[in-house]
């Protein structure tokens, strides 16, 4: 079950997850070396694969304010992380929803670092602490995009699924 | 019902009479503008979709403004496939290096910002467009892809909350210690997924120039768009610029608002905004007078000519401090020319300042001023995140240019008031932007701008 590798506050911006300097790296292939670059020691074992695929990042409210870069989502997607915050900034959300990093909205969330998470289509479960959280669910649509894997893959299967 | 600003702005741009916040539209789009760091994505996403063509290329703008002169071999990459993309599809309307600027300056200053329109680029400080009574906001690159593509893009009509600015503005305060007091007030997420439509008195004092500052920082609320009414200030700074014809809403008097409050800029005084939120906004006197390794004017927030005028009036004759290093960053050429032929350029030269092309710059921790570990920055930007110009041990502070002028000559933050010349006469206000005085009493004026 796949477990919480970093807890953080409320109103992390885009410049803590992909710092400014690192912006004009753009190929989702080359972007995840700078996850976090500055909280040096998560970066290493993040680049060292410490972490099994699906681990989870807890935020608080406001995650991912500022910037538009979707670096930001690129950089978490390539590790396979998965977001769980109180509140989303808009657009880190909805390049989330373009870029298929799985993000959950959970503004009740108690969890800390190494509690185990599991999510069903409505709650959160906290199974370190045996707490359900309800989850705040992206119009199905948004969330579609999102399990396709983003924009892109889902508008190309719908494209191919299209009768010639 | 009546409807508010922005309401009106997306009904009219998918077809509809009303539009409903909550719901989700289809909107066409007048602009989408490009620079070159997200745009490079967004081109590569088309062509593995097979898509060859951009929707129509008279309603694209190019500018290549984030690491100009390119900092490095990446960002000459980034920078070369912007060109090639541009020449490839034909766009005109393209400012090459040398003739570039701050996207969010540039657009409008060059008159390619019409009220009414709908305006899109990958890059969250599109808002600032929104004080030409536009709908303006940033997208991600996948976003900006679709954009390109069709022209189109959905969007869910955001609720209002509304801003009424009142009252006149004080002696040394300035449109950015208005934002940096509103996102003090209402948080870095008070207006998350909102629109902030602006009115009220003060509003109708200012400056075109003042009011993309204000309207630039929506997002530091969390805001999706910032709004103001295209009055008689925004027509003529239009007219002035382009022959375009172009349609002018406004809210309805019952419009619908999430939440309505006024702001006495009256009881304002100059703001600093404390590191690490621009939400963490004090009157200067309130903060403590902290060294400054570095004080920085320039970006989308604060690059523009009545910026500098103002930097300019405090740092005539004066010298920077000792152990502070002071940047200036016109944020167009335009900009960067007329402060030559004003003078300017050499008063900030003079002064010990640098002064450099427009590019964004160190604003993000780019290029061009970049902080170490342990020094502070004052600056004129609109983002003060841990990092956010260079080392996570370094620390911004948020303010205007005034107060960024005052404290280069200082080494520590200090109140413009005790820097700014105090005019001796009033003059009549004209409606062309300039910086103007206005008579408020018998030994006090107002620096209106």
């Amino acid at each position: 079950m796949p477990k919480v590798i970093l807890k953080l506050e409320h109103d992390i911006s885009t410049d803590d997850i992909y710092p400014g300097r690192y912006m004009a790296t753009v190929l989702p292939s080359e972007t995840p070396q700078f996850a976090f670059a500055d909280r040096t020691d998560f970066n290493a074992s993040l680049r060292a694969k410490a972490f099994p695929p699906g681990s989870i990042i807890v935020g608080g409210e406001n995650f991912g304010c500022g910037s538009s870069r979707e670096q930001a989502c690129s950089t978490l997607k390539g590790h396979d992380l998965a977001v769980v915050a109180k509140s989303i900034s808009r657009i880190f959300l909805q390049n989330s929803i373009n870029l298929g990093l799985k993000v959950v909205l959970c503004p009740d969330l108690e969890a800390v670092e190494g509690d185990e998470l599991e999510f069903t289509t409505d709650q959160v479960l906290n199974r370190s602490t045996g707490r359900a959280f309800p989850q705040v669910r992206l119009p199905a649509a948004r969330q579609g995009i999102m399990d396709a894997g983003g924009l892109i893959p889902y508008t190309r299967r719908r494209l191919q699924a299209r009768p010639r | 019902m009546g409807q508010t600003l922005t309401e009106k702005l997306l009904a009219a741009h998918c077809g509809r009479d009303f539009v409903v916040p909550g719901e989700i539209i289809n909107a066409t789009l007048d602009l989408v503008i490009c620079h070159e760091v997200t745009t490079p994505p967004a081109v590569e996403m088309l062509k593995k979709l097979g898509i060859t063509k951009v929707f129509d290329p008279s309603k694209i703008l190019v500018t290549p403004d984030h690491f100009v002169p390119n900092k490095d071999i990446r960002s000459a990459e980034l920078a070369s496939a912007l060109r090639r993309w541009r020449e490839e599809q034909g766009i005109a309307r393209y400012y090459e290096v040398g003739n570039h600027g701050i996207c969010h300056a540039l657009a409008p200053e060059q008159g390619h910002v019409l009220p009414g329109q709908t305006i899109v680029c990958g890059d969250s400080h599109t808002t600032t467009m929104g004080a030409l009574g536009t709908f303006a906001t940033g997208i991600g690159s996948t976003d900006l892809a679709a954009a390109l593509a069709t022209g189109e893009l959905w969007f869910k009509v955001p609720e209002t909350m509304r801003i009424d600015l009142e009252g006149p503005l004080p002696f040394g305060v300035y449109s950015k210690d208005i934002i940096l007091a509103l996102i003090a007030r209402i948080g870095v997420d008070g207006a998350r997924y909102m629109a902030m439509e602006y009115g009220g008195s003060a509003l109708q004092s200012l400056s075109m120039e003042a009011r993309f500052t204000i309207t630039n920082m929506a997002i530091e609320a969390g805001g999706k768009n910032g709004v103001m009414p295209a009055d008689a200030v925004a027509e003529a700074y239009v007219k002035a610029r382009t022959d375009e014809p172009y349609t002018v809403f406004h809210a309805d008097a019952d419009a619908a608002y999430a939440s309505r409050f006024s702001l006495d800029v009256g009881a304002l005084e100059p703001m600093v905004a404390l590191p690490s939120l621009p939400s963490n906004g004090r009157f200067v006197g309130e903060v403590p007078p902290d060294r400054m390794d570095q004080v920085y004017i320039g970006s989308c927030t604060n690059g523009r000519l009545e910026d500098l005028r103002i930097a300019a009036s405090i740092l005539k004759g004066n010298k920077v401090a000792r152990g502070t290093r002071a940047i200036v960053v016109p944020a167009t050429t335009e900009v960067w020319k007329q402060a030559m032929r004003e003078g300017l350029l050499e008063i900030f030269a003079d002064a010990g300042c640098v002064v450099s092309t427009a590019t964004c710059g160190a604003c993000l921790g780019g290029h061009m001023g970049v902080l170490g570990p342990g020094e502070r920055c004052l600056s004129t930007t609109n983002r003060n995140f841990m990092g956010r110009m260079g080392s996570t041990k370094s620390l911004v502070y948020l303010a205007s240019p005034a107060t960024a002028a005052a404290t280069a000559i200082a080494g520590v933050i200090a109140d413009p008031r005790d820097y700014l010349p105090r005019p001796l006469l009033p003059e009549p206000c004209p409606a062309d932007g300039k910086p103007v005085l206005v008579a408020a009493g018998a030994d006090e004026y107002l620096w209106g701008v």
